[in-house]
């Protein structure tokens, strides 16, 4: 196994974007059963570092693997597509007017309730964008279309981030 | 010249031989060392019988240091030279401390880390802190008649990068090996964890003398895994106490005005306070001046006052649900820890917050220790202790200062540690040559709301139009939670790198300097020390040394076999020859001999910890 071994491959999972989080949960324990730094802690200085690197590592690749966003685009990057938020911000003009009322109705909610209600909307509009992004990848092999997706899902994180602060009484 | 024994190659001279690695409880108010016997974990008692330490630290003026309840005894009647709640001060400036700290001490006026003026000497906290270490170090060695592998010592989950910089430089200061620093309600859940045979989702909510700390973990087959943690660090008992004696003071007008009325007055704010643990009125007891007062108080006017403290500590704990999006009907269980958990109107507040009455059968003054020494003892590799593993996060985001004062996140709270993070960042002007990096730590968005770590220079870039150069800055947190950062220049390749130490920390010099001025704990001769430390360096390569070929033998080919036993043979002869430079030659040599055999084994655990899963179709 090297430290550059891609995500899936190091925990021992196929390259799709359906997962099972408990399993994932648990491939995360045994590995760094075996490679954190406390069982390494009576050991000699090159073990130590190693263990630190390996440790480091699974944890990164749980993190990308764990959130079903960083997944996606790490599978459109894997297959040769990656997303480049950076330089493709163009959107289609429907989803574009989906974000301006989204963000109107936040803007408008003056209670918890109503503030619940938007967070509502976007776990169910969440939702059906991961449902799409497993056609894409799983099904249909179009990372290209995925790539699309998963830039307009940042989108939708973003605001939901927001949402999250109203909801924590933070301004 | 006596003749030196060798060993046989890959024997273990006492293979059996169990290493004594202790758990330290180094609170703001009482300190605790804990150590696994006979499979149990217990605290160590000191001659009287006595497991609590106090944490109070006296210097007196003939050069003796009193530690403990002798010194707590003097703090009304020797306030400057009496250091009580140290562990309030480390890692922290003169302009952090609250007015009644600072009214307690002869602060020095200086930047950096808090310094009181003494009797005997400027003294840190780190220093004070180290005194309280060496007593349960010795307390330790003389219960377990042996000296000490290493141990754990705990930090309230919310400690920053400086608090616990602080704290391992004052165990270094009092000659302990950290195995590694754990938080304090992780602690208790590994002692509650192991104890009950628990699994499920945990929250443990430790109100100390100081610090507050509330900890959300799963616990699934011995594996302890902090999904979020949250707190202060600067609230705790202690301000409950300050609350009650001013409160006492406006409502009595007590003449209050040397700070040695001030300890009496707060002593006995914490007495009452205490009694009304157990019933519903008392009198707040204190000397002032040659007046002797008696103040009645009920359990009311207390909630009174310490109610916004408690509420502190109760938005606290919504936070931290927040943070890892759970409802209290998710919990399986909360763990109290902490003396001031023994309010009843603490109790009440956390029952009600979290839907369900709290788990108090362990002693919440000692079950951090416990934990602590349990982990200390599965960290020093004895057998039996196998099993616990401990996963934790990072309590505090880190980040870097950017255009206009605003904070980017480079490492958002709660992540997993260890761990590793980069970003890129550009110049803002064309022909920029310098980039100043400073890094912060907190939640806020401002730098200026944030705590400073660190600050320093990539100097030497190439000069290219603003926005051209890609300079990407690395963090790295380690299992201790503690921070290096580094940054590079992806086109030139310049590079500066720093390990952060907080601008709160003390220099390696300090600390040199620290043990040299003979620190009173530390062994005097500076020699023998290092030559002693060498010898201890070399003992524990050879024995993991030997401990991974038992473990892997395999794994190395003859030749590989014979290299090892020779190194180690090698180290092994030259451990009793007095030469410093010598073993430490031979260490470097045979730590650099295990590399490909550490790579491998560390292959062989990885394929091993996927071998019981189902590899989906591929």
């Amino acid at each position: 196994m090297k430290i550059d071994t891609d995500d899936f491959a190091l925990f021992g999972l196929p390259r799709r974007f359906a997962l099972d989080s408990a399993d994932l949960d648990g491939r995360r324990r045994s590995l760094q059963a075996e490679v954190h730094p406390d069982r390494f802690a009576a050991a000699g200085a090159a073990a130590q570092r190693l263990s630190m690197q390996w440790a480091v590592r699974v944890n990164e690749a749980y993190h990308r693997l764990r959130d079903p966003l960083r997944r996606a685009g790490y599978l459109c990057e894997l297959a040769g597509v990656p997303v480049s938020a950076e330089e493709n911000t163009a959107m289609p003009a429907a989803f574009l007017e989906q974000q301006m009322s989204w963000r109107e109705a936040l803007d408008e909610a003056s209670t918890p309730e109503a503030i619940e209600a938007v967070a509502g909307t976007l776990v169910a509009e969440r939702d059906r964008a991961f449902a799409g992004l497993e056609q894409s990848l799983d099904v249909d092999e179009d990372p290209a279309a995925a790539a699309r997706q998963v830039r307009a899902l940042m989108f939708v994180e973003r605001f939901a981030a927001d949402v999250d602060q109203r909801l924590a009484g933070e301004p | 010249m006596a003749l030196l024994q060798i060993s046989e190659p890959g024997a273990s001279p006492d293979p059996h031989a169990r290493r004594h690695a202790v758990g330290i409880d180094l609170g703001t108010t009482n300190s605790l060392v804990a150590a696994v016997r006979d499979g149990v974990a217990e605290c160590l008692p000191d001659d009287a019988g006595e497991v609590i330490l106090p944490s109070a630290v006296r210097y007196r003026a003939d050069g003796r240091t009193q530690v403990g309840a002798a010194a707590l005894a003097a703090a009304a009647g020797d306030s400057h030279n009496t250091i009580v709640s140290a562990k309030r001060l480390l890692g922290r400036g003169p302009g952090d401390l609250a007015p009644a700290q600072r009214a307690a001490y002869d602060v020095v006026d200086a930047p950096g880390m808090v310094q009181l003026r003494t009797v005997a000497g400027i003294k840190s906290p780190v220093e004070v802190s180290a005194e309280i270490l060496a007593t349960l170090r010795q307390r330790a060695e003389d219960s377990l008649d042996d000296e000490l592998f290493g141990a754990v010592i705990t930090v309230p989950a919310y400690f920053d990068e400086a608090q616990r910089q602080a704290t391992k430089d004052a165990a270094r200061l009092a000659g302990l090996n950290v195995l590694r620093l754990i938080s304090e309600p992780t602690a208790a859940a590994i002692a509650y964890g192991l104890d009950n045979a628990s699994e499920g989702l945990y929250a443990v909510y430790d109100l100390g003398g100081g610090t507050f700390d509330i900890s959300l973990l799963r616990l699934t087959k011995g594996v302890f895994e902090v999904v979020a943690t949250g707190g202060d660090s600067a609230l705790g008992g202690d301000d409950i106490d300050d609350a009650l004696a001013d409160w006492a003071r406006e409502r009595s007008k007590l003449p209050v005005d040397a700070p040695n009325d001030r300890r009496a007055l707060v002593a006995g704010a914490r007495q009452a306070k205490e009694d009304l643990s157990s019933r519903a009125e008392t009198t707040l007891d204190c000397r002032i001046g040659d007046a002797t007062w008696s103040l009645p108080i009920t359990t009311a006017d207390l909630a009174e006052v310490a109610g916004p403290f408690v509420a502190r500590t109760i938005d606290g704990v919504k936070r931290v649900l927040r943070d890892a999006k759970v409802q209290p009907a998710q919990i399986d269980g909360v763990v109290l820890v902490g003396g001031s958990t023994r309010m009843p109107l603490v109790r009440e507040a956390v029952a009600r917050a979290l839907g369900r009455d709290p788990l108090v059968d362990l002693d919440p003054d000692q079950v951090v220790a416990l934990g602590a020494a349990i982990q200390a003892d599965a960290l020093a590799g004895n057998a039996g202790a196998g099993d616990l593993l401990l996963l934790d996060v990072i309590a505090l985001s880190l980040g870097l200062e950017t255009m206009g004062g605003i904070v980017e996140r480079i490492i958002p709270r709660n992540s997993p540690i260890p761990t590793a993070r980069s970003q890129d960042f550009t110049t803002y002007q064309d022909g920029q040559t310098a980039m100043a990096i400073h890094v912060v730590q907190g939640e806020r968005e401002l730098v200026d709301e944030c705590r400073s770590l660190a600050r320093f220079e990539l100097r030497g870039l190439p000069p290219m139009v603003a926005g051209a150069a890609r300079i990407r800055v690395s963090f790295a947190v380690d299992a201790d939670g503690l921070l290096d950062v580094s940054a590079r220049e992806q086109t030139s390749g310049v590079e500066a790198s720093v390990s952060v130490k907080p601008s709160y920390g003390l220099s390696d010099d300090d600390v040199a300097r620290m043990l040299s001025e003979g620190f009173s704990a530390a062994d005097s001769d500076m020699v023998e020390r290092s030559l002693r430390e060498s010898q201890v360096d070399a003992d524990r390569l050879l024995s993991a040394t030997r401990s991974a070929i038992d473990a892997d033998a395999d794994l190395l080919n003859p030749a590989e076999r014979t290299e090892l036993d020779a190194l180690m043979a090698e180290l092994a002869a030259r451990r009793d020859c007095g030469d410093r430079a010598a073993i430490d030659a031979a260490v470097t040599s045979l730590a650099a001999g295990t590399e490909s055999f550490a790579a491998a084994r560390m292959d062989r655990g990885i394929r091993r910890a996927l071998a019981g899963r189902r590899i989906e179709d591929l």
